[in-house]
């Protein structure tokens, strides 16, 4: 079957913030459980200013590897981890999660979340993954950051910090500019 | 109102600048382009290397699932969230969500959100002096039935002005935000109503240089929705990119 054309993107613009965040809309666990981390940073523009009205979301697998197929995400009552948040930034650009480390979705594989970033301003979405800092055996093994020169890809691999977190910022331009992702299927 | 506008370019400004893009532009480029100076505020926020091609694996795979624990049917009716009759055109507006194989996307979580018939947004970053409505808030939700089809009861919105250029204003349209079944179909976008006059003078739609996708983000107006002395409707489909499931298809799944 020949594959249709997708209907086109548009910016999320400005006046999102009534209608996709809610109520523990970032707390893919509660914050301070076990094993709860934060997962942080700041969405930056072009002149290093961060962005006030960015939405980020996360899709991650759970701790021991496994993609949850769970429903919930909306309304988080119960334990049940989803493996999806949103987070809309403050303003200063910054944005957070409360999660779990991502395990492995197999042997060897490197570790990380999948991310989306939305902005008033980016006429689209765009795609890039977080990479847990740790199992450097496995993060050389990865496909994608093998491909990458060392300067870009360490924008793509979390920093742990001293409390178990990870700060992972976002750069939509600029020296530091993070690497976004392109998958089969979609068009220029 | 304060007359704050002598550094904005003027619409001709605008324009020009639009025509010349779509002159250069190759035909078949389907989706906006990240960097379309016109709409200013792409300017610091534009990726400006290429994308990175990458094979989806884990969760990117696995879109997330949505179900009734989630969403309330209500949440599809605009018209009856706060209590009272919102004033305006009363519309529907019903479609499909499909994969880039014109398959359904079943059972998945479709939001929008939307200005007042004057234009104007429940949000406190909106300075437009139009009146807020007490009666709609512009905010729905609901999870497509089992053909992929949803339906949202509402206010067709107004246009509203904007401060990308001097006497900005964007054609009446409604935000949605879709999902689909691997997380890499994820989708925001924009629904624009047939025939608008500001089409050719608004830089976010004309992001998209190719004409005939740019339709695809224009409704139809469906007499065959439109209910007798109730509302008007409009069909509007969706179609995301392909899933993962259409590239690990074999090469011949046709035959
Ligand atoms: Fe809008």
């Amino acid at each position: 079957m020949a594959e249709l054309i997708a209907t086109p993107g548009q910016t999320i613009g400005p006046f999102f913030h009534e209608a996709l965040p809610y109520d523990h809309d970032r707390e893919l666990v509660p914050p301070g459980g076990a094993g709860a981390i934060r997962l942080h940073g700041y969405v930056y523009d072009g002149a290093g200013a961060g962005a006030p009205d960015a939405l980020v979301e996360i899709r991650q697998a759970d701790a021991a590897g496994v993609v949850p197929t769970t429903e919930g995400s909306l309304c988080r009552l119960g334990a049940a981890f989803t493996g999806w948040g949103r987070g809309s930034t403050d303003r200063t650009g910054h944005y957070w999660f409360s999660t779990v480390d991502p395990g492995p979705v197999r042997p060897g594989a490197a570790a990380f979340f999948a991310v989306t970033v939305f902005a008033r301003g980016l006429l689209n979405r765009v795609f890039t993954r977080c990479y847990l800092p740790e199992h450097e055996a496995a993060l050389a093994a990865d496909p994608l950051l093998a491909g990458l020169d060392p300067g870009r890809r360490a924008g793509l691999v979390a920093r742990r910090e001293p409390d178990g977190g990870l700060r992972f910022d976002i750069h939509l331009q600029g020296d530091a500019e993070t690497v976004f992702l392109t998958f089969p299927g979609h068009r220029s | 109102m304060t007359e704050r506008t002598e550094a904005l370019p003027s619409q001709r400004d605008i324009s020009a600048e639009i025509v010349a893009l779509h002159d250069a532009a190759e035909v078949g480029e389907t989706q906006p382009r990240l960097h379309f100076p016109p709409y200013r505020s792409s300017l610091l926020r534009h990726p400006t290397k290429n994308p990175r091609p990458a094979d989806p694996e884990g969760a990117e795979l696995v879109a997330p699932v949505f179900g009734h624990s989630d969403v309330d049917p209500l949440e599809a009716d605009l018209t009856v969230q706060s209590g009272g009759e919102p004033i305006g055109e009363r519309m529907l507006v019903r479609g499909r969500v499909v994969d880039g194989d014109g398959r359904p996307v079943r059972r998945q979580l479709v939001e929008i959100w939307q200005a007042n018939a004057a234009g104007r947004y429940v949000h406190q970053r909106d300075q437009h002096p139009a009146p807020v409505d007490p009666h709609f808030t512009g905010l729905g939700r609901c999870l497509t039935d089992d053909d992929g089809g949803y339906a949202f009861t509402t206010i067709k919105p107004g246009a509203y002005p904007w401060r990308n250029h001097r006497n900005a204003w964007r054609p009446a349209h409604i935000h949605f935000s879709l999902f689909g079944t691997d997380f890499t179909q994820r989708l925001i976008t924009q629904m624009y109503f047939p025939g608008d006059p500001l089409f050719a003078l608004d830089p976010i739609y004309q992001s998209v240089t190719d004409p005939a996708a740019r339709e695809r983000l224009v409704a139809g107006y469906d007499h065959d929705l439109s209910e007798h002395e109730w509302l008007l409707g409009y069909r509007w489909d969706i179609v995301l990119t392909g899933s993962h499931a259409t590239y690990l298809e074999p090469e011949d799944h046709d035959g």
